[in-house]
Protein backbone atom coordinates (compact mmCIF):
# COMPACT_ATOMS: atom_id res chain seq x y z
CA UNK A 1 0.00 0.00 0.00
CA UNK A 2 1.55 3.32 -0.41
CA UNK A 3 2.17 5.08 2.45
CA UNK A 4 1.56 8.71 3.56
CA UNK A 5 4.68 10.97 3.23
CA UNK A 6 5.85 12.59 6.11
CA UNK A 7 8.34 15.46 4.27
CA UNK A 8 10.73 17.67 6.33
CA UNK A 9 11.43 20.98 5.43
CA UNK A 10 14.91 22.75 5.86
CA UNK A 11 14.08 26.80 5.71
CA UNK A 12 17.53 27.75 4.12
CA UNK A 13 18.62 31.47 4.28
CA UNK A 14 22.38 32.57 2.82
CA UNK A 15 23.52 28.37 3.53
CA UNK A 16 22.09 28.38 6.99
CA UNK A 17 18.96 26.92 8.18
CA UNK A 18 17.14 29.70 9.54
CA UNK A 19 13.89 28.53 11.36
CA UNK A 20 13.52 26.47 14.52
CA UNK A 21 16.63 24.94 14.81
CA UNK A 22 17.40 23.48 18.59
CA UNK A 23 20.29 20.72 18.00
CA UNK A 24 22.68 20.86 20.30
CA UNK A 25 23.71 17.22 19.36
CA UNK A 26 24.81 18.51 15.93
CA UNK A 27 27.85 19.46 15.44
CA UNK A 28 27.16 22.60 13.27
CA UNK A 29 23.86 23.40 14.48
CA UNK A 30 22.11 25.48 11.35
CA UNK A 31 23.61 23.26 8.67
CA UNK A 32 21.60 22.12 6.28
CA UNK A 33 23.55 18.90 5.21
CA UNK A 34 23.58 17.87 8.57
CA UNK A 35 19.90 18.10 9.33
CA UNK A 36 19.03 16.71 6.32
CA UNK A 37 21.23 13.87 6.89
CA UNK A 38 19.75 13.48 10.29
CA UNK A 39 15.82 13.82 9.02
CA UNK A 40 17.17 11.15 6.92
CA UNK A 41 18.26 9.14 9.66
CA UNK A 42 15.01 9.43 11.64
CA UNK A 43 12.79 8.08 8.63
CA UNK A 44 11.97 11.28 7.02
CA UNK A 45 10.43 10.56 3.74
CA UNK A 46 11.64 13.60 1.76
CA UNK A 47 13.27 16.52 2.13
CA UNK A 48 12.03 19.97 0.80
CA UNK A 49 14.63 22.72 0.97
CA UNK A 50 13.10 26.03 0.72
CA UNK A 51 15.16 28.99 0.15
CA UNK A 52 14.43 32.54 2.23
CA UNK A 53 17.54 34.18 0.86
CA UNK A 54 16.81 37.65 0.46
CA UNK A 55 20.22 38.49 -1.24
CA UNK A 56 21.59 37.62 -4.88
CA UNK A 57 24.32 36.44 -2.54
CA UNK A 58 22.66 33.99 -0.29
CA UNK A 59 21.05 32.81 -3.40
CA UNK A 60 24.16 32.29 -5.09
CA UNK A 61 25.00 30.05 -2.12
CA UNK A 62 21.80 27.80 -2.85
CA UNK A 63 23.59 25.55 -5.81
CA UNK A 64 26.00 24.92 -3.03
CA UNK A 65 23.42 24.29 0.08
CA UNK A 66 21.65 21.72 -2.71
CA UNK A 67 24.70 20.03 -3.59
CA UNK A 68 25.75 19.66 -0.04
CA UNK A 69 22.15 18.16 0.99
CA UNK A 70 22.07 15.62 -1.96
CA UNK A 71 24.97 14.07 -1.28
CA UNK A 72 23.96 13.44 2.60
CA UNK A 73 20.62 12.02 1.61
CA UNK A 74 19.49 9.20 -0.44
CA UNK A 75 15.63 10.12 -0.43
CA UNK A 76 13.93 12.52 -2.87
CA UNK A 77 15.02 16.03 -2.53
CA UNK A 78 12.52 19.22 -3.67
CA UNK A 79 13.79 22.38 -4.05
CA UNK A 80 12.00 25.73 -3.72
CA UNK A 81 11.54 29.59 -2.72
CA UNK A 82 12.56 31.91 -5.03
CA UNK A 83 12.15 30.43 -8.63
CA UNK A 84 11.79 32.72 -10.80
CA UNK A 85 11.66 31.43 -14.04
CA UNK A 86 13.30 28.59 -15.81
CA UNK A 87 17.32 29.37 -15.27
CA UNK A 88 16.94 29.35 -11.67
CA UNK A 89 14.74 25.75 -11.87
CA UNK A 90 17.45 24.71 -14.42
CA UNK A 91 20.50 25.90 -11.82
CA UNK A 92 18.14 23.90 -8.98
CA UNK A 93 18.30 20.45 -10.66
CA UNK A 94 22.00 20.80 -12.22
CA UNK A 95 23.01 20.91 -8.26
CA UNK A 96 20.92 17.54 -7.58
CA UNK A 97 17.45 18.46 -7.10
CA UNK A 98 14.88 15.62 -7.86
CA UNK A 99 12.04 18.28 -7.88
CA UNK A 100 11.75 21.70 -7.91
CA UNK A 101 8.66 23.58 -6.45
CA UNK A 102 7.64 26.63 -8.13
CA UNK A 103 4.96 29.13 -6.79
CA UNK A 104 4.58 32.95 -7.78
CA UNK A 105 6.34 32.62 -11.31
CA UNK A 106 4.07 30.00 -11.63
CA UNK A 107 0.83 32.62 -11.25
CA UNK A 108 2.77 35.32 -13.20
CA UNK A 109 3.78 32.84 -16.18
CA UNK A 110 2.03 29.47 -16.06
CA UNK A 111 3.72 28.25 -19.58
CA UNK A 112 6.86 27.88 -17.23
CA UNK A 113 4.99 24.57 -15.39
CA UNK A 114 4.90 22.64 -19.06
CA UNK A 115 8.55 24.54 -20.48
CA UNK A 116 9.51 22.38 -17.08
CA UNK A 117 7.04 19.94 -17.07
CA UNK A 118 8.16 18.66 -20.93
CA UNK A 119 12.02 19.05 -20.28
CA UNK A 120 12.24 17.20 -16.65
CA UNK A 121 9.04 15.80 -16.87
CA UNK A 122 5.93 16.02 -14.36
CA UNK A 123 7.14 14.20 -11.59
CA UNK A 124 9.89 16.78 -11.37
CA UNK A 125 7.59 20.34 -11.08
CA UNK A 126 5.59 20.82 -8.06
CA UNK A 127 3.47 24.06 -8.07
CA UNK A 128 3.48 25.42 -4.54
CA UNK A 129 0.08 27.18 -3.99
CA UNK A 130 -0.46 29.52 -1.33
CA UNK A 131 -4.03 29.86 -0.28
CA UNK A 132 -5.92 32.40 2.23
CA UNK A 133 -9.15 31.79 3.24
CA UNK A 134 -11.85 34.62 1.64
CA UNK A 135 -12.87 37.00 4.14
CA UNK A 136 -16.42 36.08 5.86
CA UNK A 137 -19.25 37.73 4.56
CA UNK A 138 -17.90 38.32 0.65
CA UNK A 139 -20.42 37.31 -1.69
CA UNK A 140 -17.92 37.60 -4.70
CA UNK A 141 -14.76 35.83 -4.59
CA UNK A 142 -13.50 32.67 -5.00
CA UNK A 143 -16.00 30.26 -5.03
CA UNK A 144 -14.16 27.50 -3.09
CA UNK A 145 -13.42 29.98 -0.38
CA UNK A 146 -9.57 30.26 -1.08
CA UNK A 147 -8.13 32.45 -2.39
CA UNK A 148 -4.00 31.66 -4.19
CA UNK A 149 -1.76 34.49 -2.67
CA UNK A 150 1.97 35.53 -3.99
CA UNK A 151 4.51 36.69 -2.64
CA UNK A 152 5.27 34.96 0.71
CA UNK A 153 1.67 35.96 1.25
CA UNK A 154 1.54 39.64 0.86
CA UNK A 155 0.28 39.62 -2.77
CA UNK A 156 -3.84 38.56 -3.08
CA UNK A 157 -3.89 37.47 -6.56
CA UNK A 158 -7.84 37.11 -6.80
CA UNK A 159 -8.14 33.61 -8.09
CA UNK A 160 -9.83 30.64 -6.60
CA UNK A 161 -7.08 28.56 -5.34
CA UNK A 162 -8.83 25.24 -6.64
CA UNK A 163 -9.31 26.85 -9.79
CA UNK A 164 -5.59 27.57 -9.92
CA UNK A 165 -4.53 23.71 -8.58
CA UNK A 166 -6.29 22.46 -11.61
CA UNK A 167 -4.93 24.66 -13.96
CA UNK A 168 -1.91 23.77 -12.58
CA UNK A 169 -2.16 20.27 -12.98
CA UNK A 170 -3.60 20.69 -16.87
CA UNK A 171 -0.47 22.78 -17.16
CA UNK A 172 1.74 19.64 -16.27
CA UNK A 173 2.23 19.86 -12.68
CA UNK A 174 2.95 16.97 -11.12
CA UNK A 175 2.68 17.46 -7.58
CA UNK A 176 0.75 20.22 -5.33
CA UNK A 177 1.89 21.97 -2.25
CA UNK A 178 -0.74 23.29 -0.80
CA UNK A 179 -0.04 26.10 1.80
CA UNK A 180 -2.63 27.65 4.05
CA UNK A 181 -1.36 30.77 4.92
CA UNK A 182 -3.76 31.22 7.69
CA UNK A 183 -2.38 28.14 9.84
CA UNK A 184 1.45 28.82 8.84
CA UNK A 185 3.30 29.40 11.85
CA UNK A 186 0.42 28.88 14.39
CA UNK A 187 0.17 24.84 15.57
CA UNK A 188 -3.01 25.27 15.18
CA UNK A 189 -3.36 22.48 12.67
CA UNK A 190 -3.11 22.23 8.90
CA UNK A 191 -6.33 23.59 7.46
CA UNK A 192 -8.16 20.43 6.51
CA UNK A 193 -10.82 22.27 4.27
CA UNK A 194 -8.44 22.98 2.21
CA UNK A 195 -6.02 20.64 1.40
CA UNK A 196 -9.42 18.50 1.11
CA UNK A 197 -10.93 20.60 -1.56
CA UNK A 198 -7.56 20.95 -3.47
CA UNK A 199 -7.22 16.80 -2.93
CA UNK A 200 -10.80 16.19 -4.82
CA UNK A 201 -10.24 18.44 -7.80
CA UNK A 202 -7.11 17.49 -8.75
CA UNK A 203 -5.81 13.73 -9.75
CA UNK A 204 -2.59 14.10 -8.43
CA UNK A 205 -0.68 14.25 -4.86
CA UNK A 206 -1.12 16.83 -2.67
CA UNK A 207 1.15 17.97 0.47
CA UNK A 208 0.00 19.48 2.79
CA UNK A 209 1.05 22.82 4.62
CA UNK A 210 0.93 25.01 7.32
CA UNK A 211 -0.21 24.59 10.75
CA UNK A 212 1.40 21.32 11.82
CA UNK A 213 1.52 21.33 15.89
CA UNK A 214 0.65 18.16 17.30
CA UNK A 215 1.14 14.21 15.56
CA UNK A 216 -2.80 14.55 16.07
CA UNK A 217 -3.01 17.26 13.25
CA UNK A 218 -1.21 14.70 10.84
CA UNK A 219 -3.69 12.51 11.59
CA UNK A 220 -6.14 14.83 10.69
CA UNK A 221 -4.33 16.03 7.11
CA UNK A 222 -4.48 12.45 6.12
CA UNK A 223 -7.99 11.38 7.00
CA UNK A 224 -10.16 14.60 6.83
CA UNK A 225 -7.63 16.54 4.79
CA UNK A 226 -7.33 13.78 2.26
CA UNK A 227 -3.94 14.35 1.53
CA UNK A 228 -0.78 12.47 0.64
CA UNK A 229 1.49 13.81 2.31
CA UNK A 230 2.41 16.42 4.92
CA UNK A 231 5.38 19.09 4.95
CA UNK A 232 6.71 20.52 8.36
CA UNK A 233 9.40 22.36 9.99
CA UNK A 234 9.94 23.23 13.30
CA UNK A 235 7.43 20.82 14.83
CA UNK A 236 10.60 17.80 13.54
CA UNK A 237 12.44 20.09 15.78
CA UNK A 238 10.94 19.16 19.20
CA UNK A 239 12.95 15.98 20.39
CA UNK A 240 15.48 13.50 19.12
CA UNK A 241 12.65 11.30 17.91
CA UNK A 242 9.98 13.08 17.18
CA UNK A 243 9.83 12.06 13.23
CA UNK A 244 10.36 8.21 14.28
CA UNK A 245 7.86 8.82 16.81
CA UNK A 246 5.16 10.37 14.79
CA UNK A 247 4.97 7.71 12.35
CA UNK A 248 4.60 5.38 15.34
CA UNK A 249 1.60 6.73 16.42
CA UNK A 250 -0.23 7.52 12.58
CA UNK A 251 0.97 3.62 11.86
CA UNK A 252 -1.43 2.86 15.29
CA UNK A 253 -4.02 5.13 13.85
CA UNK A 254 -3.99 2.81 10.78
CA UNK A 255 -2.51 5.39 8.10
CA UNK A 256 0.02 3.44 6.40
CA UNK A 257 3.06 5.34 6.68
CA UNK A 258 6.98 3.89 5.51
CA UNK A 259 8.40 2.47 8.91
CA UNK A 260 12.42 2.12 8.98
CA UNK A 261 13.20 -1.23 7.67
CA UNK A 262 16.26 -2.18 10.45
CA UNK A 263 15.41 -0.08 13.28
CA UNK B 1 33.02 0.18 -14.40
CA UNK B 2 29.53 0.19 -14.47
CA UNK B 3 28.34 2.50 -17.72
CA UNK B 4 25.48 5.11 -16.94
CA UNK B 5 23.74 6.08 -19.73
CA UNK B 6 23.31 9.29 -19.99
CA UNK B 7 20.60 10.05 -22.73
CA UNK B 8 19.50 13.35 -21.46
CA UNK B 9 16.89 12.46 -18.61
CA UNK B 10 16.93 12.56 -15.51
CA UNK B 11 18.47 13.00 -11.91
CA UNK B 12 21.71 11.21 -13.10
CA UNK B 13 24.18 12.20 -10.46
CA UNK B 14 21.92 10.81 -7.83
CA UNK B 15 21.95 7.73 -9.41
CA UNK B 16 25.63 7.78 -10.02
CA UNK B 17 26.33 8.92 -5.82
CA UNK B 18 24.15 5.73 -4.83
CA UNK B 19 26.28 3.35 -7.76
CA UNK B 20 29.28 4.68 -6.07
CA UNK B 21 28.17 4.40 -2.26
CA UNK B 22 27.38 0.60 -3.67
CA UNK B 23 30.93 0.27 -3.95
CA UNK B 24 30.79 0.68 -7.60
CA UNK B 25 33.03 2.69 -10.20
CA UNK B 26 30.53 4.95 -12.15
CA UNK B 27 30.99 6.25 -15.72
CA UNK B 28 28.39 7.97 -17.58
CA UNK B 29 28.91 7.51 -20.92
CA UNK B 30 26.78 9.18 -23.99
CA UNK B 31 28.04 7.30 -26.82
CA UNK B 32 27.67 3.40 -27.82
CA UNK B 33 31.14 3.15 -28.83
CA UNK B 34 31.94 3.74 -24.65
CA UNK B 35 30.80 0.80 -23.00
CA UNK B 36 33.07 -1.65 -24.39
CA UNK B 37 35.07 -1.28 -21.49
CA UNK B 38 31.95 -1.43 -18.92
CA UNK B 39 31.56 -4.72 -16.40
CA UNK B 40 27.61 -3.67 -16.09
CA UNK B 41 25.49 -0.72 -17.30
CA UNK B 42 22.71 1.42 -16.35
CA UNK B 43 20.41 2.86 -18.45
CA UNK B 44 18.54 5.64 -15.70
CA UNK B 45 15.67 7.43 -16.40
CA UNK B 46 12.27 9.81 -15.76
CA UNK B 47 9.71 11.29 -18.16
CA UNK B 48 7.89 10.49 -21.07
CA UNK B 49 8.58 7.49 -22.93
CA UNK B 50 9.13 9.52 -25.89
CA UNK B 51 12.45 10.77 -24.29
CA UNK B 52 13.51 7.05 -25.54
CA UNK B 53 13.30 7.27 -28.80
CA UNK B 54 17.16 8.77 -29.24
CA UNK B 55 18.43 5.81 -28.15
CA UNK B 56 18.33 4.43 -32.08
CA UNK B 57 19.51 1.84 -33.61
CA UNK B 58 23.56 1.75 -32.98
CA UNK B 59 22.15 1.79 -29.09
CA UNK B 60 19.41 -0.93 -29.36
CA UNK B 61 22.11 -3.51 -31.24
CA UNK B 62 24.72 -2.83 -28.52
CA UNK B 63 22.88 -2.82 -25.55
CA UNK B 64 21.56 -6.24 -26.96
CA UNK B 65 24.76 -6.96 -27.22
CA UNK B 66 26.00 -6.92 -23.89
CA UNK B 67 23.27 -8.48 -22.54
CA UNK B 68 23.28 -11.67 -25.07
CA UNK B 69 27.19 -11.49 -23.90
CA UNK B 70 25.99 -11.99 -20.15
CA UNK B 71 26.67 -8.48 -18.77
CA UNK B 72 24.73 -7.51 -15.91
CA UNK B 73 22.16 -4.82 -17.41
CA UNK B 74 19.99 -2.60 -14.81
CA UNK B 75 17.15 -0.23 -16.06
CA UNK B 76 15.16 2.07 -13.65
CA UNK B 77 12.25 3.30 -14.25
CA UNK B 78 12.05 5.11 -17.81
CA UNK B 79 15.01 2.93 -18.61
CA UNK B 80 12.98 -0.67 -17.42
CA UNK B 81 9.88 0.72 -19.26
CA UNK B 82 12.12 0.72 -22.07
CA UNK B 83 13.40 -2.70 -22.09
CA UNK B 84 9.85 -3.68 -22.61
CA UNK B 85 8.66 -4.70 -25.91
CA UNK B 86 7.02 -0.65 -25.83
CA UNK B 87 4.06 1.79 -23.99
CA UNK B 88 1.00 3.00 -24.15
CA UNK B 89 2.82 6.54 -23.35
CA UNK B 90 4.43 6.19 -26.82
CA UNK B 91 2.49 3.54 -28.85
CA UNK B 92 4.60 4.73 -32.04
CA UNK B 93 7.67 3.92 -30.40
CA UNK B 94 9.48 0.32 -29.83
CA UNK B 95 11.22 -0.56 -26.83
CA UNK B 96 13.78 -3.22 -26.40
CA UNK B 97 12.08 -6.33 -26.15
CA UNK B 98 14.35 -7.96 -23.55
CA UNK B 99 11.16 -8.32 -21.64
CA UNK B 100 8.25 -9.27 -23.18
CA UNK B 101 4.96 -7.86 -22.69
CA UNK B 102 4.02 -3.53 -23.03
CA UNK B 103 3.79 -1.09 -20.23
CA UNK B 104 0.19 0.42 -19.57
CA UNK B 105 -1.00 3.82 -17.62
CA UNK B 106 -2.07 2.69 -13.82
CA UNK B 107 -5.67 2.18 -13.19
CA UNK B 108 -5.68 4.42 -9.94
CA UNK B 109 -7.34 7.46 -9.06
CA UNK B 110 -4.32 9.35 -7.91
CA UNK B 111 -1.97 8.97 -11.34
CA UNK B 112 1.29 9.84 -10.89
CA UNK B 113 2.03 7.33 -8.24
CA UNK B 114 4.30 9.13 -5.87
CA UNK B 115 5.66 8.26 -2.52
CA UNK B 116 6.78 5.40 -0.87
CA UNK B 117 5.39 1.68 -1.76
CA UNK B 118 5.88 -1.79 -0.86
CA UNK B 119 8.01 -4.82 -2.62
CA UNK B 120 6.47 -8.39 -2.59
CA UNK B 121 8.66 -10.58 -3.66
CA UNK B 122 7.30 -12.88 -6.81
CA UNK B 123 10.43 -14.70 -7.59
CA UNK B 124 14.01 -15.73 -6.57
CA UNK B 125 16.80 -13.35 -7.03
CA UNK B 126 20.34 -12.45 -5.51
CA UNK B 127 19.00 -8.86 -6.32
CA UNK B 128 16.45 -8.94 -3.11
CA UNK B 129 19.29 -10.39 -0.93
CA UNK B 130 18.57 -9.15 2.84
CA UNK B 131 15.31 -7.10 1.46
CA UNK B 132 12.11 -8.20 3.49
CA UNK B 133 9.00 -8.70 1.85
CA UNK B 134 6.82 -5.47 2.06
CA UNK B 135 9.81 -3.31 2.09
CA UNK B 136 9.47 0.08 1.47
CA UNK B 137 10.97 1.71 -1.96
CA UNK B 138 10.37 5.06 -3.61
CA UNK B 139 8.13 5.67 -7.10
CA UNK B 140 7.38 8.22 -9.13
CA UNK B 141 5.64 7.15 -12.33
CA UNK B 142 2.36 7.41 -14.29
CA UNK B 143 2.68 3.89 -16.64
CA UNK B 144 4.00 0.41 -15.26
CA UNK B 145 4.42 -2.87 -16.88
CA UNK B 146 2.96 -6.28 -16.74
CA UNK B 147 3.19 -9.13 -14.31
CA UNK B 148 4.39 -11.73 -16.44
CA UNK B 149 6.74 -15.05 -15.67
CA UNK B 150 9.60 -12.09 -15.65
CA UNK B 151 8.30 -10.42 -12.29
CA UNK B 152 10.74 -11.04 -9.46
CA UNK B 153 8.41 -8.46 -7.08
CA UNK B 154 5.03 -6.81 -7.37
CA UNK B 155 3.50 -3.32 -6.41
CA UNK B 156 0.26 -2.77 -5.54
CA UNK B 157 -1.12 0.56 -6.62
CA UNK B 158 -4.91 0.48 -7.93
CA UNK B 159 -3.80 -2.99 -9.18
CA UNK B 160 -0.68 -4.45 -9.10
CA UNK B 161 2.65 -4.35 -11.40
CA UNK B 162 6.01 -5.37 -11.82
CA UNK B 163 8.11 -3.57 -9.47
CA UNK B 164 10.86 -5.61 -10.15
CA UNK B 165 11.78 -7.87 -13.25
CA UNK B 166 14.86 -9.62 -14.46
CA UNK B 167 15.72 -12.68 -16.31
CA UNK B 168 19.55 -13.81 -16.66
CA UNK B 169 21.48 -10.45 -15.99
CA UNK B 170 19.11 -8.22 -17.03
CA UNK B 171 17.13 -6.53 -14.40
CA UNK B 172 14.77 -3.72 -14.20
CA UNK B 173 13.26 -1.88 -11.51
CA UNK B 174 10.15 0.80 -11.78
CA UNK B 175 11.32 2.13 -8.52
CA UNK B 176 14.10 4.83 -7.57
CA UNK B 177 16.45 2.39 -5.86
CA UNK B 178 18.82 5.64 -5.83
CA UNK B 179 15.98 7.48 -3.81
CA UNK B 180 14.92 4.92 -1.57
CA UNK B 181 16.69 4.74 1.49
CA UNK B 182 18.67 1.46 3.06
CA UNK B 183 16.55 -0.21 1.18
CA UNK B 184 17.70 1.12 -2.31
CA UNK B 185 21.42 1.44 -1.20
CA UNK B 186 21.47 -2.55 -0.21
CA UNK B 187 19.26 -3.46 -3.98
CA UNK B 188 22.78 -1.65 -5.91
CA UNK B 189 24.69 -3.53 -3.82
CA UNK B 190 23.23 -6.56 -4.51
CA UNK B 191 23.21 -5.91 -8.30
CA UNK B 192 26.66 -4.72 -7.91
CA UNK B 193 27.51 -7.98 -6.38
CA UNK B 194 26.39 -9.75 -9.70
CA UNK B 195 29.06 -8.13 -11.64
CA UNK B 196 31.81 -10.93 -12.77
CA UNK B 197 34.91 -10.07 -11.21
CA UNK B 198 37.90 -9.88 -14.34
Amino acid sequence: MLSRRLIACLDVRDGSVVKGVRFEQLRHAGDPAALARRYNDEGADEIVVLDVSATIEGRRALADTIRAVAREVFIPLAVGGGIRGRSDAVAVFDAGADKVCVNTAAVEDPSLITALAERYGSQAVVVAIDAKRSRAGLTTGPSSGFEAVVRSGREPTGRDAVEWAREAVERGAGELLVTSMDRDGTREGFDCDLTAAVAEAVPIPVIASGGAGQPEHFADVFTLGRADAALAASIFHYSERSLADLKTFLGSRGIPVRQHPWR
Amino acid sequence: MIAVLDYGVGNLQSVEKALGAAGAEVRRVTEPGEIDRAAAIVVPGVGHFRATAVLGLEWRTALRAFAAGGGPLLGICLGMQWFFEGSEEAPELEGLGLFAGRCARLAAPRVPHVGWNSLEPRGDSRLLDGIAPGSQVYFTHSFAAPITDTCIAATEYGSPFASLSARGNVAGAQFHPEKSGDVGLRFLRNFVSTIPRS
